[in-house]
């Protein structure tokens, strides 16, 4: 194998460049390098650095420059060399540095792009995540790079890319908002060849641990006493409001939620969640009132008051009281605590009875002064064990927090303003 | 594109019906959402009770999307006579859309994707339906309702982000999936429809004719399943930070999943007593 044709193979490139830049509009990189044999972006005409030109390129829009010196800095870099192939070339190409002459030679460069793409890709992953990286992202996101959520309730909160896997081709790039929590697909499919590693799973959500100012509360009141005056619906998003916004929880995000649920209506009628397509999923988006309705679940997903709340005669014994100012950070532990749960499940529930509805306050969508439904339906004398039997498989198969099904039971209530539909 | 409806209306008056006026305004790029409204249903004046207060140059208006315009008129008006006849026509097609035939025409579009699938990732690419914020024309513009994730969308496109939310109305998707309850999709897994396409046509008009007598779709089975629980069954998407969660947001997650919890609870116990 010559060295000496490898070496050309590298060189060769300065002049098919103009070919590459004019032909762009395609997102997916390794669809060019197999079609334009022994291009190069590595030698740029003018001024341009492979990484500007890299940034610039149609469907690389999020992308922000890396700092040379980081990518210079070693120690930013352990780990990626097993990872990418042609490790040498590859950081020879994005730092624009010209190939030692006895350097290894590659047959055909496409090779080496789609490796620098690679390395470039990974170590933003890690620069976003830097001091300097965040500063870069928050400039593109003020100005609106990435877009604004696609959910009407979200008001056009403003999105930041976000992957689903930190290893590389896995997934491509997603966009996160702050504002429902939840990822969206980029509207336009020119995103679709980029690698959601490239952005990773955390740098989405130490942003705005970083710009709190940007992180929307976990609470909403849809009439808003402090600042807005006229208009009931101002749940914006506009910096004159968030002024006047505080969370109480200096750690939280700071901003005012755009916090409205859509609620789905059939000729000016809400759908009764007793109808088969009524409502299911609401609480998904919805965010309680005040922040210390937050703190009305403890760490495991339940109720923390619940035995005070209806008075079925079906009540647990109270087992959850002890734990209530557990760490409230710990969700993940959950899975051996339902499995004692249900032990105690089985227990012959206790007949304590309250009367208070007063979790109907949590729940914003069931607000506005819901008749108690006990009163209204027949209260059921039989046991529930059968339903609540099937709540725990089918969220144990769903595996994760919701360790809480069993003692909601007894909340029976409103459907009061909704009509059947 | 004015100009082509005066072509079409002086050529085609009494030309076939791939000229109409209807057919035109389906066929113009933007319009994708809209199914073509039947003439009966036109003709009936009794469905159209009201609109003439909405509506200016109503009977011209209706003229004209019925093919029925007198040539001799002038070219200026035409240009505002296009305009009130899409009012009108998106008008009558909200009312149409909610009627049995009209469902089952959009049931169609909605299973050939025409109204773009769900951007929630979660969701994995659910078919979306049209849906109005407000039933008043010129108030808020078309959304897209995700049946898997129960909430709205604005478009993708502009060219359809302006469209008027009224010509679709605000009961749509919901009046549908209460007719098809076999249709509401499931909260988790790829989205299917058992028996695509094939035959839908066919089927479709036969079975509109019955949904009136509250006849439940024969090939849509599952009406008889549950759908209290589902909510469980729902992905949704937890941040993380180099794995670990995020204090405040899994708070708020917690406590929205023990709002869900407590409604499937509810539900489950309504149903066991055969309330639902």
């Amino acid at each position: 194998m010559s060295r000496k044709a490898q070496m050309e193979a590298i060189e060769q490139p300065e002049y098919v460049e103009e070919e590459v830049v004019s032909g762009e509009g395609d997102e997916v990189m390794e669809d060019i390098d197999a079609q334009e044999e022994g291009y190069s972006s590595s030698t740029p005409t003018s001024t341009l650095t492979w990484i500007s030109w890299f940034c610039s390129l149609p469907g690389h829009e999020y992308f922000c420059e890396v700092a040379e010196d980081f990518i210079e800095d070693d120690f930013n870099l352990t780990g990626l060399n097993t990872m990418i192939p042609f490790w040498k070339e590859a950081m020879e190409m994005v730092l624009d540095v010209e190939a030692d002459e006895d350097a290894a030679k590659i047959p055909d460069v496409s090779i080496v792009e789609a490796s620098a793409e690679l390395l470039y890709g990974l170590v933003h992953q890690r620069y976003i995540l830097t001091r300097a990286g965040l500063q870069a992202m928050v400039d593109k996101y003020e100005a609106g790079t990435f877009g604004s959520c696609p959910r009407v309730m979200c008001k056009g909160t403003n999105i930041v890319p976000c992957g689903r896997s930190d290893m590389p081709g896995i997934d491509t790039v997603k966009l996160f908002c702050p504002n429902c929590n939840d990822i969206y697909t980029p509207p336009s499919s020119r995103f679709q060849g980029v690698d959601g590693a490239f952005f990773g799973t955390t740098f989405a959500h130490l942003f705005f641990q970083s710009y709190r100012e940007l992180a929307p509360a976990p609470f909403y009141r849809p009439h808003s006493p402090s600042s807005s005056s006229g208009s009931p619906h101002s749940s914006g998003s506009s910096p004159r409001q968030t002024s006047a916004f505080i969370n109480p929880n200096i750690n939280g995000g700071q901003k005012r939620a755009a916090g409205k649920v859509y609620v789905p209506k059939i000729y000016g009628f809400k759908i009764s969640e007793r109808a088969k397509c009524g409502p299911r999923m609401q609480w998904l988006r919805m965010r309680p009132w005040s922040p210390d309705e937050l703190d009305e679940v403890d760490w495991r997903g339940k109720w923390i008051d619940d035995e005070d709340d209806y008075g079925e005669e079906e009540d647990d014994v109270d087992e959850d009281r002890p734990m209530e100012d557990f760490d409230p950070d710990m969700g993940e532990g959950d899975e051996d605590e339902d499995e004692e749960e249900e032990e105690e499940d089985q227990q012959p529930p206790s007949s304590q009875k309250g009367k208070r509805v007063m979790h109907s306050a949590s729940a914003p969508s069931l607000r506005p002064a819901l008749p108690d439904a006990t009163s209204a339906s027949p209260r059921p004398s039989a046991p529930l064990q059968p339903p609540q039997e099937d709540l725990r498989y089918a969220s144990r198969d769903q595996g994760y927090g919701s360790g809480s099904k069993v003692r909601v039971v007894r909340q029976w209530a409103p459907r009061g303003t909704t009509a059947q539909a | 594109m004015i100009r082509r409806t005066v072509d079409d209306i002086s050529t085609g008056s009494d030309s076939d019906y791939s000229n109409s006026w209807i057919s035109w305004f389906l066929s113009s790029k933007g319009n994708e959402y809209f199914c073509e409204v039947e003439e009966d249903y036109i003709l009936d004046r009794f469905n159209l009770t009201g609109l003439n207060a909405d509506v200016q140059h109503y009977t011209q208006a209706l003229d004209l999307i019925t093919d029925n315009l007198d040539d001799d008129i002038q070219d200026e008006f035409r240009g505002t006579l296009d305009v009130q006849a899409r009012l009108l026509y998106g008008l009558i097609h909200a009312r149409w859309i909610v009627t049995a035939r009209g469902l089952a025409k959009m049931l169609e579009k909605y299973k050939r994707g025409d109204f773009g699938r769900c951007p929630r990732v979660l969701c994995q690419q659910q078919p979306l339906l049209p849906v109005g914020l407000t039933d008043v024309p010129y108030e808020k513009s078309v959304k897209l309702y995700c049946g898997r994730c129960e909430d709205i969308y604005s478009p993708k496109s502009s060219r359809h982000g302006s469209i008027d939310g009224a010509y679709f109305g605000t009961s749509f998707p919901h009046l549908l999936f209460l007719v098809y309850p076999g249709l509401i999709p499931p909260k988790s897994g790829p989205v299917e429809f058992a028996p695509l396409t094939r035959g839908a046509d066919a089927e479709s008009s036969r079975r509109s004719r019955k949904v009136r007598e509250e006849e439940p779709p024969a090939d849509l089975g599952n009406e008889g399943v549950s759908t209290a629980s589902v909510a469980l069954k729902a992905d949704r998407y937890r941040p993380r930070i180099f794995g670990f969660q995020v204090n405040e947001l899994a708070k708020l997650m917690r406590w929205q999943e023990a709002v869900r919890d407590r409604q499937v609870a509810r539900l489950e116990l309504l149903e066991e007593h055969g309330l639902m």
